[in-house]
């Protein structure tokens, strides 16, 4: 069966589709509510994205551009999505130790869900808060100037 | 030496994204100003302020704005680039959090300019806190009657939608950040034509930094005298550097244009973490020359200074390194950060971004020879200077070309070739 979106996001995909001179423009922010939706982006919901938005926007499109983007999941991810920043500035300030300790913590590897599906951790890109390293994000929210103990604090309080 | 702060004058009080804060401290002075006065007329007085994008280029943007021509029958947007994902570089992010009316007011001061009633303000995915901060301006700023129809009865329209990008550096690239904004890939255009006459939706446009927005309102209230005796001659004004790296304080710090980096390092920020020495300075994000401690002692936070040193005040990040840091490692670092964020569109960046990355990472793991040094200096010279649609991958030559050519030492001491010659026995003379 095709995906259906909540009524809550037609009423706001409705909405989005008279913001913007040309309707193209909602691919990015339907894909966002998408993921608020379930977490991720498939083929299933970017094909209903696409028929909501109408004709001439095809899966294809929307498909290309869910691809380029990083912050749309292309799989599911744990309740809580760990994203260490891996950048130079965050390196200095001993982001490499950092990663290694959340993943003797979790008992898992970069890029890995732990099975309880609770915690998934990777390493991104720059997020842009160099002075506050090392940093993580987890979900909507930055945890910065990390310590040890503050992960463990920060994990402890999610788990 | 104590901070000059215009832009961040009150951005440390608890109420300073707040609506009725900002108007107590003048907030929105400057827009009814420019409501009051012609386009043409606000122009003249930014460019007279000798005001340069705060965006990583420098382009004056007085001059920018009088690039949209006036008597074509299209629309005409305004786009703030809040897209701010240059390694080093957290400036922007302080301002949309704590101070989005001064952003906003400096958008409608520059869509009055340009004649635009649309705007767009596009923010990095990231930000959450700051789409959550910037959203609740909008909609008070709407209540209030400075946005909308008719602003304030001037008879000016302007409407601000916020736009939330998806995790690509790129689309801070004006280009790419329209393409993103259209719904497509963020893949650079081709330049000309320019958005000034093509843009978004194929109609002029404008694209400035927060920062640059941010600064317009006090412009407009103080005048451009005022502004333009602040800084030095060919950089006015005060400046928000991001400093990152191994100082006591890093963060974001206001001064005036000119002030010498090393006080910037050793008096604002506290000086060197752990008081290590100082080894090295890239001063304006990821993507410009470094500068060895030696070269530090004369360079000055301004646009000539930097030129003077061949290298750039970029979008304003300053990453200071502590003599023991591995500067292998951390150019590898930024070589991984371009070739994942290039978009892919142009062969020397799409191969050449991720060639450097993987000779860099052989080279770290004591797995490269000299012949990949070379290599790696000889791909730097096929990526840049005009051979791709937009300046990524001189960039990623920017972040790795200068720091192998100055410190070459240390890239040499991890080469395979090098340490096998070390170890290999001296051939016995065999005697003719």
């Amino acid at each position: 069966m095709s995906y259906q979106f909540s009524s809550q996001s037609v009423a706001r995909l409705d909405k989005l589709l008279e913001m913007f001179p040309d309707k193209r423009s909602v691919i990015l922010p339907g894909l966002y509510l998408l993921q608020k939706e379930q977490g991720f982006v498939d083929r299933e919901g970017m094909e209903a994205l696409a028929d909501k938005i109408g004709s001439p926007i095809s899966l294809a499109q929307v498909y290309g551009v869910a691809t380029f983007y990083t912050l749309y999941n292309k799989k599911p991810v744990g309740k809580y999505h760990i994203q260490i920043c891996g950048t130079s500035s965050c390196y200095m300030r001993g982001n490499d130790k950092l990663e290694k300790h959340i993943c003797s913590r979790l008992g898992i590897e970069l890029g890995e869900t732990t099975s309880d599906k609770k915690f998934t951790l990777e390493e991104v890109e720059c997020l842009g808060a160099c002075g506050y390293a090392p940093m993580v994000q987890i979900n909507d929210a930055y945890y910065e100037n990390l310590t040890f103990e503050k992960m463990d604090e920060i994990l402890k309080d999610l788990t | 030496m104590a901070e000059m702060k215009i832009l961040t004058k009150f951005i440390d009080d608890p109420r300073s994204n707040e609506l009725e804060f900002y108007e107590s401290v003048h907030g929105y002075d400057g827009m009814k100003k420019a409501l009051s006065i012609a386009p043409e007329e606000i122009i003249e007085i930014v460019k007279k302020s000798g005001l340069r994008g705060r965006g990583g280029a420098g382009f004056p943007t007085g001059l920018k704005w009088s690039f949209i021509p006036k008597d074509i029958p299209k629309p005409k947007y305004l786009i703030c680039n809040a897209d701010e994902g240059e390694p080093g570089t957290f400036k922007d992010r302080k301002l949309i959090e704590n101070l989005p009316h001064q952003i906003i007011e400096g958008m409608v001061i520059g869509a009055k300019a340009i004649g635009a009633n649309k705007g767009f303000f596009y923010i990095r995915g990231e930000f959450n806190k700051g789409i959550d901060s910037m959203q609740k301006a909008i909609d008070e700023a709407y209540a209030k009657g400075y946005l909308g129809k008719n602003i304030l009865g001037s008879g000016f329209d302007f409407d601000l939608v916020l736009y939330a990008g998806a995790g690509a550096y790129i689309c801070g690239e004006e280009t790419a950040l329209i393409n993103s904004l259209e719904g497509r890939r963020g893949h650079p255009r081709l330049k000309p034509p320019f958005p000034a006459v093509s843009g978004l939706y194929r109609c002029p446009t404008v694209v400035n930094n927060v920062e640059t927005f941010s600064t317009v309102p006090h412009i407009l209230d103080k005048g451009a005298d005022w502004y333009s005796k602040i800084g030095t001659e060919k950089s006015p004004g005060t400046r928000l550097f991001s400093v990152s790296g191994h100082v006591k304080r890093p963060g974001v710090y206001e001064i005036e244009l000119g002030t010498p980096l090393l006080e910037l390092v050793n008096d604002l920020c506290g000086g060197m973490l752990d008081d290590v020495p100082l080894k090295a300075v890239i001063p304006g994000g990821s993507s410009v020359p470094i500068l060895t401690a030696e070269e530090c002692k004369t360079a000055n936070m301004d646009f000539e200074s930097m030129a003077a040193h061949k290298t750039m005040l970029g979008s304003g990040a300053v990453i200071v390194i502590g003599e023991g840091t591995d500067l292998v490692e951390t150019t590898y670092r930024f070589a991984r950060f371009y070739a994942h964020e290039s978009c892919g569109q142009c062969t020397p960046c799409r191969e050449g971004t991720h060639w450097v990355r993987d000779l860099l990472h052989k080279i770290k793991e004591g797995e490269g020879t000299s012949a990949d040094l070379d290599l790696i200096l000889s791909l730097a010279r096929n990526m840049e200077g005009g051979t791709t649609i937009c300046p990524l991958s001189d960039a990623c030559v920017g972040a790795v070309r200068p720091t192998i050519l100055k410190f070459k030492h240390e890239f040499e001491a991890r080469l395979k070739d090098k340490a096998g010659k070390e170890e290999e026995p001296i051939p016995a003379q065999t005697g003719v």
